[in-house]
C-alpha cells in the first residue's frame, strides 16, 4: 500500500498526541480512506501494524462504523439524510430523483462508476432538511429543482465536493 | 410574554459582520472570562457552576456542576475533559451552529471548565459528518494556541491543556457518553455498563473524565461572565439559562432559535416564532426533544402536577419550553429538536421512519435491543408495504416492553419511547391500518400504498 507522504506525516504528527496510541485508530482509518478511497484488508494491517494491534482491532471499527468503507466508491458519493425530519421535507423523493437520473439503486454504485448513491441517517441540520452530501460537501434543502441541478452539476464534472 | 428571541449562546453568531477567526471573537470581548478563570481558584469555579444549577444540554438534563461534584480527584490518575460534540439525536442542529459560526466561544468554554476540573488533556468528539466544522476547529484550536490560550502553561498561569479534535465515523451510539469514551479509545462504541464505569470516576483509559455537550461548556463561559447568581436568574427555578430550540419538519421558517428556559410555549413556538403550519394544515403531533423523546398528540390535555406541587392543565399549546414542563407531559426536553408533523404526516410512516433509524444504530451489544429494535422495525416496514397484520400494534408495544430497562444503556429507551408512545396515542390509526390490509389482502385486493416517509 502506497500512502501519500503528506498523508504519512499526518499520521506520524497525530499519533503520539494521544496518551495511548490505540486512539489513534479512528483517525488513521479516516486518513488511509481519504488516501485511498476505502479500506482493503492491506490497509487495515498496516493501520494494526503502525499502532502495535491486531488486524482484527482496525477489522472490528471498520465494519461498526458506517462511513468507513472496504469496496471503492463511484466518483461521486452522493449521501441523501432520510431521517424523520428530511423524510418530512421530501427527501425520499428527492433520492428517488437520484436513482432515475443515474440508474443507481440506492445502496449501489452506477455501472458507469460515477455515482455511489447512499442513504444516510440524519446529518445534524434538520432546520435546511431535504440535507444532501457529496462528497464533503453539504447541500441543504434539495428539492426537485435543487436535486436537477446537482444531478446536471454531477454530470458535468462541476459539482462542488469540499 | 415576548417572543422576540433572548439570545445568549448565539449572540453574535448571525450578525452579518461577525465572523468565526479569533481576531472578531476576541474584539467581542472574547476569552476575557479565560483570563478571569485562572485568576480565580478551580474549587471556586465548580463551586460558580454548581451554584448556576445548569443542567446538561446534551438529552439527559443532569446538572453539569453535579456531574463534576462526581469527580474522582484523589485517584491520583490524570483527569479528561471531553466534549461531546457528536449532535446525532435526529431533529437536533444547535451544537452545529456554534461550531460554525463561533468555535471559539466553546474553546474558551472549554478551557475554562478544563481549569476547574484540571484536566490534563481535553477532547472534542465531532461526528464524522462534520467535515467543515473539523477545519474550523483545527484552525480555531491553532488560533488559539499561538495566543497562548491553549496549550503549554496558558497565559503564565502554570496551567497547560490541549484540545484534540477527534472525528466520530457515522455511529449515532457515540452520543451516548461511555459509548462515546469506548470509540476514543479506539475501539467499537458499546457502552459500558454504570455502575462502575461512571465516568467522573472510570472513564478514558479509567482515568476519572468529564463529558459535556458543546452547548452547556458554552454556558460555563456565560456563567463565569455573568456570576452563578445572575445566570440562575434567566428562566425559571429548575430551569436555568437559555435553551436553543431546533425546529423542523411542518413549520413555515423552520431553524435554531434561544429563548430563556419556560420564556416560550409550545404555541408561541410554532405559531409565532417559526410562522406556523404550511397553509391549509393543522396540527398533528410534536416530538419535543428529538427523536428519542416521547410524542405529543394535538388534541391531547397534560394535566397533573409540577415538581413543585402547582397543578396544571394544559393544550399542547400551552406547553412552557423548559426540561421540567416537557417531563411533567410524560415527554422530555432532549436535546432540543422540536419536529413538527401536520395532519398530511401518515404516523405508522413516521415511527417506521424512526424504527429503522433504531435499527440502523443499535451497536449490537445487548440482545433486547439488537434483536428488538429490529423486529419492531420489520413489523412497521411491513405496515407501510401492504403486509400488516392485525396483531401488529399490540406486537409493537410488547416489543417495546420488553426492550425498555433491560439494555446497558439508554438506546433501548430511546428506541422504544417512541413506539410506545406512537402506538398507543395513535391506536386508532395503526389498528385501523392494520384491519384495512387484512381485509384486502382476503378479498385477493392490491394491499400496497406510495409511501412518503419510509
Amino acid at each position: 500500500m502506497d500512502l501519500k507522504q503528506t498523508t504519512l506525516d499526518k499520521i506520524d504528527r497525530l499519533v503520539p498526541r494521544y496518551p495511548d496510541k490505540r486512539s489513534a485508530a479512528l483517525p488513521l482509518c479516516h486518513l488511509v480512506q481519504e488516501d485511498q478511497g476505502y479500506l482493503t484488508n492491506d490497509s487495515i494491517e498496516w493501520i494494526a501494524n503502525r499502532l502495535d494491534l491486531e488486524p482484527i482491532n482496525i477489522a472490528e471499527i471498520v465494519t461498526f462504523y458506517p462511513m468507513l468503507r472496504t469496496e471503492a466508491p463511484g466518483k461521486y458519493q452522493v449521501r441523501v439524510c432520510r431521517t424523520l425530519s428530511c423524510a418530512l421535507s421530501g427527501a425520499y423523493k428527492t433520492c428517488k430523483q437520484f436513482e432515475d437520473a443515474f440508474d443507481c439503486k440506492v445502496g449501489s454504485t452506477s455501472d458507469d462508476q460515477l455515482v455511489t448513491l447512499e442513504y444516510v441517517e440524519c446529518h445534524a441540520d434538520c432546520g435546511r432538511a431535504p440535507v444532501v452530501m457529496i462528497g464533503e460537501k453539504e447541500y441543504t434543502g434539495v428539492d426537485s429543482e435543487k436535486a436537477a441541478d446537482l444531478i446536471e452539476q454531477i454530470k458535468n464534472g462541476t459539482v462542488e465536493t469540499e | 410574554m415576548s417572543v422576540e428571541e433572548q439570545r445568549l449562546i448565539l449572540k453574535y453568531a448571525d450578525e452579518p459582520s461577525y465572523t468565526n477567526d479569533i481576531a472578531c471573537y476576541i474584539k467581542h470581548g472574547g476569552y476575557e472570562e479565560l483570563k478571569k478563570a485562572i485568576q480565580l481558584k478551580p474549587e471556586d469555579i465548580c463551586k460558580e457552576v454548581l451554584d448556576s444549577g445548569v443542567r446538561g444540554r446534551g438529552g439527559a438534563g443532569f446538572p453539569a456542576g453535579m456531574k463534576w461534584k462526581f469527580l474522582d480527584r484523589k485517584s491520583g490518575k490524570p483527569i479528561y475533559l471531553i466534549c461531546n460534540a457528536d449532535e446525532s439525536e435526529p431533529g437536533t442542529f444547535k451544537d452545529r451552529q456554534i461550531i460554525h459560526k463561533d468555535p471559539h466561544q466553546l474553546i474558551e468554554g472549554m478551557m475554562i471548565s478544563a481549569f476547574a476540573i484540571q484536566a490534563k488533556l481535553a477532547f472534542i468528539y465531532i461526528r464524522g459528518e462534520f467535515f467543515e466544522g473539523y477545519k474550523i476547529l483545527e484552525r480555531a484550536i491553532e488560533e488559539a494556541r499561538s495566543k497562548n490560550l491553549l496549550g503549554d502553561n496558558i497565559l503564565g498561569s502554570g496551567y497547560s491543556c490541549d484540545i484534540i479534535v477527534h472525528r466520530g465515523a457515522g455511529a449515532y451510539i457515540c452520543g451516548e457518553e461511555t459509548g462515546l469514551i469506548e470509540s476514543l479509545e479506539g475501539k467499537r462504541a458499546n457502552p459500558r455498563i454504570k455502575p462502575p464505569y461512571f465516568p467522573a470516576a472510570l472513564g478514558l483509559y479509567q482515568c476519572p473524565t468529564i463529558v459535556n455537550n458543546v452547548e452547556t461548556l458554552c454556558d460555563v463561559k456565560h456563567i463565569i461572565a455573568m456570576g452563578a447568581k445572575a445566570f440562575s436568574e434567566i428562566g425559571t427555578p429548575g430551569n436555568v439559562g437559555t435553551r436553543i430550540w431546533c425546529v423542523s419538519g411542518h413549520v413555515q421558517k423552520p431553524g435554531y432559535y434561544e429563548f430563556p428556559c419556560a420564556a416560550i410555549t409550545l404555541g408561541e413556538l410554532i405559531y409565532e416564532v417559526c410562522g406556523g403550519l404550511l397553509p391549509g394544515r393543522k396540527l398533528k403531533a410534536v416530538i419535543p426533544g428529538g427523536s428519542s423523546s416521547k410524542i405529543l398528540r394535538a388534541d391531547e390535555r397534560f394535566k397533573g402536577k409540577l415538581k413543585d406541587g402547582t397543578e396544571f392543565d394544559w393544550g399542547i399549546e400551552d406547553i412552557p419550553m423548559d426540561f421540567d414542563s416537557l417531563a411533567a407531559v410524560g415527554s422530555m426536553s432532549g436535546s432540543g429538536g422540536v419536529i413538527i408533523m401536520d395532519d398530511s404526516t401518515d404516523m405508522v410512516e413516521a415511527l417506521a421512519n424512526i424504527n429503522y433509524f433504531y435499527a440502523h444504530e443499535s451497536c449490537g451489544q445487548c440482545t433486547p435491543c439488537r434483536e428488538g429494535v429490529p423486529w419492531m422495525k420489520k413489523i412497521t416496514t411491513r405496515m407501510c408495504s401492504g403486509n400488516a397484520r392485525e396483531e401488529d400494534p399490540q406486537m409493537l408495544i410488547n416489543i417495546a416492553d420488553q426492550i425498555a430497562g433491560r439494555t446497558i444503556c439508554a438506546f433501548g429507551e430511546a428506541a422504544s419511547w417512541p413506539v410506545q408512545s406512537f402506538v398507543s396515542k395513535f391506536r386508532d390509526e395503526f389498528e385501523a391500518k392494520a384491519k384495512e390490509q387484512e381485509l384486502l389482502r382476503k378479498q385477493g385486493l392490491e394491499t400496497s400504498k406510495e409511501t412518503t416517509l419510509i
